[in-house]
């Protein structure tokens, strides 16, 4: 398929790296971001049957929105590319997830670790109540078990709060408590928590569904900025910011009632959005749905 | 709700729903206001009655009282072991009551955890005699051994500082003893709370990278740290307070000594009302009803100081989430 290929085209390069101004100050410099690979993916609950036969390529570098209607598998997709599916009692998955070619699945590999490459932003922001704005940010690199020095901690909280168009608002307030921030707010706090881990992917599932427009805005216009150094795939429910925010897009729908969700057609978003291939995606995007 | 633009629906039937509900409001009202006003009322009976026999042991001279001391020479060594009694059994509690509420509700299968945690609340329930009972024929002599052994060679310090005691009736073994008589009501406080942790908040910390451990440092027990507090209170006050158990698993001797495994050891108050009770006349009841006195006051403190505990933090706690 096209998107196939294309991914192959586009194994990332390192040109476009070397203007971003945040890749420079890091301690790590960060490799190119990488790709997913997802081939014949069946998901469970125990025995429900929640997703079937996915196979897709996600491109490094660019925004995939994912888009379907409500309980056709679109979260349930986008945690099994992180491993979070399996937190679920009885969750499972059969079929690959290629990451950078390696199979997230295989035998060996640490969910841990691949949570650590793969950050995941979530619907309703959740910043820890116990901590401050800074500790938030640094929570997950202080999961490393590594002692950070202020100065260490003082760059990264900066720097991950920059990177989420946040620093302005709190810089006064950094030791307050995350939740006494407002929900837009709440969930910049989040991505910067995610990508202070500096992941190679970033999951956002309806990260604007409990904003207001102009936090909606605020966090498209940062969606569009982190691609330069992250593969970003979002899940919304809402077709404007699919079409405003991403490259590509999936568009997910059930087989029928009960029936698991499925993959119905994929592929360049100003092609899905104008000339889809597949009746039902048209009908979707344009209301004319169920 | 109902919509002002549309047709307003017949309106009786839209006026007894809350005129209904405001009578049971109203009831329910009056019914908690009861009895919140009962216990205070009860309280400050309690009070005044610990009060007013108390006063005259307290101001008793000592040649008219059994023990032949002033009062604060007589309550000061048993206050003494009421606290460090409790501390112990706390301290020894809590840590594994956590573990086991953290170990049952993350670490085992979901079932089996449900059926550790029901066998966990029965053993709340066992009466405080039979506790007292094993911790004076089984426990204590178990212990005579390795009391030794700590004598032997943890010596220097002025914990086990010995002589150990030969029976093993010590203040380490009540201590133990109320460990265990107040391990399962922490354990299932705390179980609760860890419980009740948001599902948003584990999810999270473990989409971050974070093990099954480092999710329970980051989320769960911060979370549950009021919750905690509230239990270990809960417990230490049945600690404080518990009477059969201490009365019979510790021969004591009214001294007071951080000596863990000596055959001298500090009573408590409680036990010490049991033990002295019946055969107490005249002021010596004062005397034993003014320790009772004090022992209410400092279940009092020690309640005020966790709640301060509690509140001190409180914008990080969550509450305005
Ligand atoms: N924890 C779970 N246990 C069992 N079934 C689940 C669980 N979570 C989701 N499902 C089922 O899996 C299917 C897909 O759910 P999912 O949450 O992925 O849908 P979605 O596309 O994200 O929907 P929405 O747009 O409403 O968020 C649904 O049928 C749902 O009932
Ligand atoms: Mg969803």
């Amino acid at each position: 398929m096209s998107m196939r290929s294309v991914l192959r085209d586009s194994v990332p390069t390192t040109a476009a790296r070397t203007t971003s101004a945040t890749a420079a100050d890091g301690p790590a410099s960060r490799r190119p971001a990488i790709g997913i690979d997802v081939e014949d993916l069946d998901i469970y609950y125990g025995d429900v049957h929640a997703v079937r036969g996915i196979t897709l390529a996600i491109q490094a570098q660019s925004v995939t929105s994912i888009i379907g209607p409500s309980g056709c598998g679109k979260s349930t997709f986008l945690r099994s590319l992180n491993r979070m599916h399996e937190v679920a009692p009885g969750a499972r998955v059969e079929g690959t997830v290629r990451v950078d070619g390696r199979d997230l699945y295989a035998p060996g590999v640490d969910p841990v670790l691949v949570r650590r490459e793969i950050g995941m932003v979530f619907q309703r922001p959740n910043p820890f109540p116990t901590m401050s704005i800074k500790d938030n940010v640094l929570a997950g690199v202080r999961l490393n078990g590594t002692r950070l020095k202020k100065d260490e901690a003082d760059t990264i909280a900066e720097r991950s709060l920059r990177g989420a168009n946040l620093w302005d608002e709190v810089k006064d307030r950094l030791n307050r408590p995350g939740a006494g921030l407002s929900g837009g707010q709440q969930q910049r706090l989040c991505i910067a928590r995610a990508i202070a881990v500096e992941p190679q992917v970033l999951l956002m599932d309806e990260p604007c569904s409990a904003l207001d427009p102009i936090s909606t805005s605020a966090i498209e216009d940062l969606i569009g900025q982190l691609k330069d150094e992250y593969t970003i795939v979002i899940v919304t429910h809402n077709m404007q910011q699919a079409a405003r925010v991403s490259d590509e897009t999936a568009f997910f729908n059930l087989a029928g009632v009960g029936e698991p969700g499925q993959l119905i057609e994929s592929g360049p978003t100003t092609k899905i959005f104008s000339n889809p291939d597949n009746p039902s995606t048209e009908a979707y995007i344009t209301g004319r749905f169920g | 709700m109902t919509d002002t633009s549309t047709p307003s629906p017949p309106r009786g039937a839209a006026e007894q729903g809350p005129a209904k509900r405001r009578l049971a409001d109203r009831v329910f009202l009056g019914l908690s206001k009861g009895a919140a006003l009962a216990i205070v009322a009860i309280l400050a009976g309690v009070a005044i009655f610990l009060t007013a026999e108390g006063i005259p042991g307290i101001t008793a001279s000592p040649d008219e009282v059994k023990s032949g001391e002033t009062f604060l020479a007589f309550v000061l060594p048993l206050v003494f072991g009421t606290l460090w009694s409790a501390t112990l059994a706390l301290v020894i509690a809590l840590p594994l009551a956590v573990a086991v509420a953290l170990f049952v509700t993350y670490y085992v299968p979901r079932r089996l955890g449900h059926t550790l945690g029901y066998v966990i609340d029965l053993l709340a329930a066992v009466p405080s005699v039979v506790f007292g009972l094993w911790g004076m024929r089984v426990l204590a002599g178990k212990l005579v051994g390795p009391y030794e052994w700590l004598e032997a060679h943890l010596g220097f310090l002025p914990f086990f500082a010995g002589p150990a005691s030969a029976t093993g009736r010590t203040i380490l073994t009540a201590g133990i003893v109320l460990a265990v008589m107040i391990m399962p009501i922490i354990t299932a406080i705390a179980r609760e709370v860890f419980r009740q942790t948001p599902v948003l908040l584990e999810e999270a910390a473990l989409a971050l990278g974070a093990t099954r451990w480092e999710m329970i440092r980051t989320v769960v027990l911060p979370h549950g740290r009021s919750g905690m507090i509230g239990g270990a209170m809960l417990g230490l006050g049945r600690a404080l307070g518990e009477t059969m158990a201490v009365a019979m698993v510790l021969s004591a001797s009214g001294v007071v000594t951080f000596n863990l495994i000596s055959s001298t050891n500090p009573s408590t108050i409680p036990a010490n009302i049991a033990l002295q009770f019946n055969e107490a006349s005249g002021l010596t009841v004062n005397a034993l009803i003014a320790s009772g006195l004090v022992l209410f006051v400092i279940t009092f403190a020690v309640n005020f100081a966790a709640r301060a505990i509690v509140n001190r933090r409180k914008e990080f706690s969550g509450a305005n989430a």
